[in-house]
């Protein structure tokens, strides 16, 4: 009795079969094309906006450079020079973002299943996150000394926090119905942890991740800042020193491109491993 | 009484909850109660009377403060393989499909799902009539059929005893009655001891055998009722006049708190 009410039908059967082969209209067909090109329509717009505005109001140079002068100052460096300098940007923030995850995923398990714990390593943690990131960054190196690894622990202590604090929160969103299934069936808690709660986690657990992409090349770049021989965050300070800022504005670029290319990286590995955490508008 | 025990009793039961500021809230009150195997039971009242903790009670999931819990004669003291529970929300696991969602108690327990209980699971979801959904995945699936897939997953490890919060009270009033009688219908092709909790007082009247109807504040049995229906049920028994004599007799009970 109940069957017929749910196999919806196959197609709509007010729609007459003309209208459905029929295909959009060419009115139809371009707006469609229109908003699936916008944002970069309005980028180039504003690139073109940018290098106009410059030229017709003479803006000096060293205040703002047009794109074709920063495109300029990008091949006044040779090639290597620019994967060198990234490439150290990439793996300090890479490496970082990797230990924040290693640490903090099984330190929000902690606070997530101990009160005690809870009550006692949040505080630390908040305490931790409260101090400013560009304050301690010079101590952490000198305490650390020169190498990738301070720039790593720089990276990670911005990076982790998100992480930690979003995880728990997830960890214990778990429906209250679903832990007392899993007693009811008497499996321990790790089988609870594992089973129910880190997956119940997950769209927590990528927000977090993708908020912490960004943040992981912020800190590499605050690092580098402090103290260091290579690197896009570096590359700017000694450019902006002898006022190449064209060079500058190219190093921002690539800082730019490595953000949302890992943000980007990051919700494609959510699409094609977890679809199921996504809002469905963006599966 | 016959020599076999009966499959629920409860003797003396009080539940007293310690609240983290230190109050003390009693939920249940000195109660006392049997339920006969097979038998379908609901249990009657309105919220925040302790309905929800005494299937905990029997579940093994709290352990009462005074009195105590039997099934089949001995007392609970820890979650018991006889039973399964279906929510007042479905709770289906959205990383899985139908069939997974169905197989989860076992995969819990004991770390992975064998081929016999795939088959079962597929049998289960024959008896809830979702056999063509079993690789859908469960955000296609309406409110109705999603609960129709946590009573799958409750009778998955084949229980005696089945406890049920308020699992139809999520839906809207169409699927709620449609649900009752598939209800029924599982329950006559698998007969197994239900207990029904539920706010509704035709639910009750057309599911149950008896109704345990509680009062509030604290929580305790105020009657126990026998439904004298005749089965099998059907939409004949909607209109049936001992039907509504007795919800009547249940409404007045319930809402007349000074005449009680
Ligand atoms: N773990 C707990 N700690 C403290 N108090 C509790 C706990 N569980 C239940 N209570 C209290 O016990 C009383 C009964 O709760 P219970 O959930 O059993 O009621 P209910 O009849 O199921 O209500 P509803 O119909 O709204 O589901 C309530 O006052 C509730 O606040
Ligand atoms: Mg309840």
């Amino acid at each position: 009795m109940p069957s017929p009410t749910i196999s919806a039908p196959a197609s709509s059967p007010v729609m007459p079969p003309e209208a459905a082969t029929a295909g959009p209209t060419p009115g139809q067909r371009a707006r469609a094309l229109g908003f699936r090109f916008a944002p970069a329509l309005a980028f180039i717009g504003l690139l073109i906006v940018w290098e106009v505005g410059c030229r017709v109001f003479k803006v000096p140079t060293f205040l703002l450079p047009t794109p074709t002068m920063i495109i300029a100052g990008a091949r006044e460096q040779s090639l290597s020079i620019w994967t060198v300098n990234l490439w150290a940007t990439l793996r300090v923030a890479l490496m970082g973002y990797m230990v924040s995850i290693v640490v903090a995923i099984p330190m929000a398990m902690a606070l997530a299943s101990s009160k005690l714990l809870a009550r006692t390593l949040y505080p630390m943690i908040v305490v931790v996150h409260s101090m400013p990131i560009v304050a301690i960054a010079p101590i952490i190196v000198v305490t650390l000394g020169a190498s990738d690894l301070p720039r790593v622990v720089i990276t990670f202590l911005i990076t982790f926090f998100p992480i930690v604090v979003t995880t728990t929160a997830g960890l214990l969103a778990t429906p209250e119905e679903l832990i007392e299934l899993s007693r009811s069936l008497r499996a321990d808690r790790a089988r609870e942890m594992l089973n129910i709660r880190l997956p119940f986690a997950l769209p927590y657990i990528f927000s977090a991740l993708k908020i912490s992409t960004t943040l992981s090349v912020v800190g590499a770049v605050v690092a580098e800042f402090v103290a260091a021989e290579h690197g896009l965050g570096y590359f700017i300070q000694f450019a902006t020193s002898f006022f190449k800022i064209n060079q500058s504005f190219a190093a921002l670029i690539l800082l730019v491109t490595i953000s949302l290319a890992f943000f980007q990286f990051v919700g494609m590995l959510q699409r094609v491993f977890a679809p199921w955490s996504l809002p469905k508008s963006e599966r | 009484m016959s020599d076999t025990p009966p499959v629920i009793s409860f003797s003396g039961v009080d539940q007293v909850f310690t609240r983290d500021d230190r109050t003390t809230v009693t939920a249940l009150k000195d109660l006392n109660f049997t339920v006969g195997r097979h038998e379908f039971v609901a249990v009657l009242g309105p919220s925040g009377c302790g309905k929800s903790t005494l299937l905990r009670l029997i579940a093994g999931l709290v352990f009462p403060t005074r009195g105590k819990v039997d099934i089949y004669g001995q007392q609970v003291v820890e979650p018991r393989d006889e039973i399964g529970i279906v929510f007042q929300r479905p709770t289906l696991l959205p990383w899985f499909n139908v069939l997974g969602n169905v197989t989860f108690p076992f995969r819990h327990k004991y770390g992975r799902v064998t081929e016999a209980e795939k088959a079962r699971a597929h049998e289960l979801l024959k008896l809830v009539d979702l056999e063509q959904f079993a690789t859908s995945s469960i955000d296609q699936l309406s409110g109705g059929m999603q609960q129709r897939v946590a009573i799958a997953r409750a009778l998955l490890l084949d229980p005696d005893i089945m406890l049920m919060d308020e699992p139809f009270s999520a839906l809207d009033a169409l699927t709620r009655d449609e649900m009752s009688f598939e209800l029924l219908r599982i329950w006559t092709e698998r007969p197994k001891t239900v207990l029904f909790i539920t706010h509704s007082i035709p639910e009750a009247v057309l599911l149950a055998d008896r109704i345990i109807v509680m009062s509030p504040r604290p929580g305790a049995v105020r009657e126990i009722l026998d439904v004298p229906l005749p089965r099998p049920r059907s939409f004949d028994s909607l209109s049936d006049p001992r039907f509504n004599a007795l919800a009547n007799h249940i409404r007045s009970r319930l809402f007349a708190r000074h005449a009680a």
